[in-house]
């Protein structure tokens, strides 16, 4: 079991002819993936690498069943690739694209008010379920099917996690790279949920980055409600304030979204916090009783 | 991106915000053929006012009044090429090149205005508040319930109702209500078609004779929507950036310069701050923040590593990279080669994990180089500190 994603899940990719979207799409598909095809608009009637490409997503999804959708758009059109997936009613919209202006997803989150689509990103690494489903940029070689969720804004930093997991034999049911942008389709909270009522899920470890109160939302839901432990690491204790640090989300501005206070809040939450980046898979064994 | 204030005031003037009259100058001359217009169009003072990206202009001694032409010379004479050192400067301070010569105001009263994204609501927030010439961020500690706001609802603007209920809530006279609807409403526009991160109106201000302005104006935009705008992307001052952060933007590469010795390079922005953190929990300090990136190709790698080696204080370096999309050959053949062509003497620390990560290691181990491989970040971290405070 695990969270969204599974073998049956059928992913169109919008963006599947360009060098990204063709290079992934191979990579999924031989994780395992169901793609069923492609949109690029213009080149509808055409196959490419096998898969057949559609002009919109919505004849994409008539043809195909498809319930998913993969997105490497250019940032400039991949605000409106997101809402013509959730057009399309498809479930999951997974969106790799780094770059869409801000203001761009200001109207995609209302656009995405009352349907029925998940958003996982932008700028993110994707979904995995180990074993299961791909859909995503994230190496699929270093994950390893078992008991452990994973929440997280940063895409190499998860491999990291990952990494440190599977090398100590600890398996993950779902990793969810949820993105670095101030303003995310699927927030840590929303992961979490996910993650408290999967019922292969043992445990959760949530890694959060500088800037913003997201991680201080998704604390407040685990003291109240989390049934599963949950380990926790936040990036940027050494970051200054007032400066970009690479995601256009992590910035520490008018003294908020520091490293220091999410740390408190978290621990005061019940969220055993790893202290540096090098012992989160330490941290996941001592918790869940597996021996390092 | 950040701009001047002269600048931000274009803006704002051609979406309908008024602004008090002025002009920019970049010498003593221009100060003072700025200052005589002013007073010939019947100004009673003007304001000299040191145009950088920082805010604590005034109580740096960056912004003065005069009251005659020769004294706005004498005073221009002064500011420019003065170092100012404020509270956002940090030690250093800031060159003064530019000046902004304005009239100055009957002032009245001083209110705040303000538009940012609110990320938790993903739509953007209009803020007023009476507490105008303070910093927001204090109000905000001390007092939240006196910063009023209205949220934009997406697609619209600010609607002139939202706009008369923070005139109101202000405190402004019902005959300058329409006055201060059509300043809100244009400082909304303005927001969104320059695709602002952040705008700032502090102090905007209420005149004896009920004429609103802004007095100060402070925008950022978002570094991600500057594509479709242009004529926005000639307005940035490099003179106000870090030389080595304007060169690595050159490359996409993402670089912060920091006051540490520890150089590093990693993939990926988490990453990149959680090898900072992992440096400092070794006892050391880091030099920068360096993200190259998800696609980084050799010839990337060679432009990070000579900006890395260009901040003298690097005594150590530290590459951190986990191979996803980047493949770790890839990137051991841009570290040798960069290696080879900077004739780099500091020790290097690598800790490559991932993709191909064993053909990286054998060209590593083929170059004849001397690096020194880690296995975790945490032994990477605990040698790339002992070598930077060896050496």
């Amino acid at each position: 079991m695990s969270i969204l994603v599974n073998r049956s899940t059928r992913v169109i990719v919008q963006g599947l002819t360009g060098r990204e979207g063709t290079f992934h799409a191979k990579a999924c598909a031989e994780y395992g993936t169901q793609i069923a095809g492609g949109v690029t608009p213009g080149k509808g009637g055409t196959v490419h690498e096998g898969w057949p490409i559609f002009n919109t997503v919505q004849e994409a999804v008539d043809k195909t069943a498809a319930d998913a959708s993969i997105i490497f758009v250019p940032p400039a059109y991949a605000a409106d690739a997101i809402m013509e997936a959730a057009d399309a009613e498809l479930e999951l919209i997974v969106c790799i694209t780094e770059g869409i202006p801000t203001l761009d997803m200001v109207r995609v989150w209302e656009f995405l008010q009352n349907r029925r689509s998940r958003l996982i990103g932008p700028n993110c690494p994707g979904i995995i379920s180990p074993g299961h489903c791909k859909i995503g940029i994230m190496p699929g070689r270093i994950h390893k099917e078992g008991p452990v969720g994973i929440v997280s804004r940063s895409g190499t930093l998860t491999y990291e996690a990952v990494y440190q997991l599977t090398t100590r034999g600890i398996g993950q049911s779902t990793a969810i790279g949820i993105g670095g942008d101030p303003i995310i389709g699927t927030s840590f909270l929303d992961a979490l949920e996910l993650f408290n009522r999967d019922p292969l899920t043992e445990a959760v470890v949530m890694i959060g980055e500088i800037g913003g109160n997201a991680e201080e939302v998704a604390a407040d839901y685990v003291k109240k409600h989390m049934k599963k432990p949950v380990i926790g690491f936040i990036a940027g204790q050494t970051a200054p304030p007032g400066r970009r640090m690479g995601h256009a989300g992590a910035i520490i501005s008018g003294g908020k979204g520091t490293a220091a206070e999410k740390i408190k809040v978290m621990e005061t939450a019940g969220i055993r916090m790893a202290k540096s980046p090098a012992e989160i898979g330490e941290t996941v064994a001592t918790m869940i009783g597996v021996r390092a | 991106m950040k701009i001047h204030e002269y600048q931000a005031k274009g803006i704002l003037k051609k979406c309908g915000v008024a602004v008090p009259r002025g002009e920019m100058a970049q010498s003593r001359e221009e100060a003072e053929a700025a200052a005589k217009n002013l007073f010939g169009a019947g100004a009673a003072g003007v304001v000299i006012k040191a145009q950088i990206h920082a805010g604590g202009r005034g109580k740096g001694g960056g912004v003065k009044i005069a009251k005659s032409v020769e004294e706005a010379g004498e005073l221009a004479a002064k500011i420019l090429g003065m170092t100012l050192v404020t509270h956002q400067t940090g030690p250093d301070g800031r060159v003064v090149r530019r000046l902004l010569i304005e009239e100055t105001l009957p002032i009245e009263r001083e209110l705040y205005l303000g538009i940012v994204i609110d990320r938790t609501e993903a739509r953007s927030v209009f803020m007023a508040s009476a507490a105008g010439g303070m910093e927001i961020e204090q109000v905000a500690a001390e007092n939240p319930a006196a910063i009023l706001k209205e949220y934009i609802e997406p697609g619209m603007g600010l609607e002139a109702f939202q706009a008369r209920k923070l005139a109101f809530a202000l405190g402004l006279k019902s005959q300058q209500i329409n006055q201060a609807v059509e300043f809100m409403t244009g400082l909304y526009r303005a927001f969104q078609e320059t695709d602002s991160s952040l705008m700032e109106i502090n102090p905007f201000v209420s005149c004896t004779d009920g004429r609103l302005f802004a007095l100060d104006a402070k925008m950022n935009f978002d570094d991600n929507a500057m594509f479709r705008h242009p004529d926005l992307r000639e307005l940035r001052d490099v003179t106000e950036e870090d030389p080595l952060e304007v060169e690595a933007s050159k490359y996409s590469l993402n670089y912060i310069k920091l006051d540490g010795n520890v150089g590093c390079m990693v993939n990926g922005a988490g990453l990149a701050m959680a090898t900072m953190d992992i440096i400092k929990y070794a006892g050391g300090m880091p030099a920068n923040f360096l993200d190259v990136g998800g696609g980084a190709n050799a010839d990337q790698v060679t432009h990070a590593f000579e900006i890395l080696l260009s901040d003298k204080n690097v005594k150590a370096v530290l590459i951190n990279i986990f191979g996803g999309i980047l493949r770790v050959d890839t990137l051991a053949t841009g570290v040798v080669e960069a290696a080879r062509k900077t004739h780099i003497s500091l020790p290097i620390v690598l800790r490559l994990e991932g993709t191909n990560v064993e053909a990286g290691r054998e060209i590593l181990k083929q170059s004849g180089m001397n690096f020194m491989v880690a296995e975790t970040m945490k032994d990477a971290a605990e040698k790339v500190v002992a070598a930077a405070s060896t050496t």
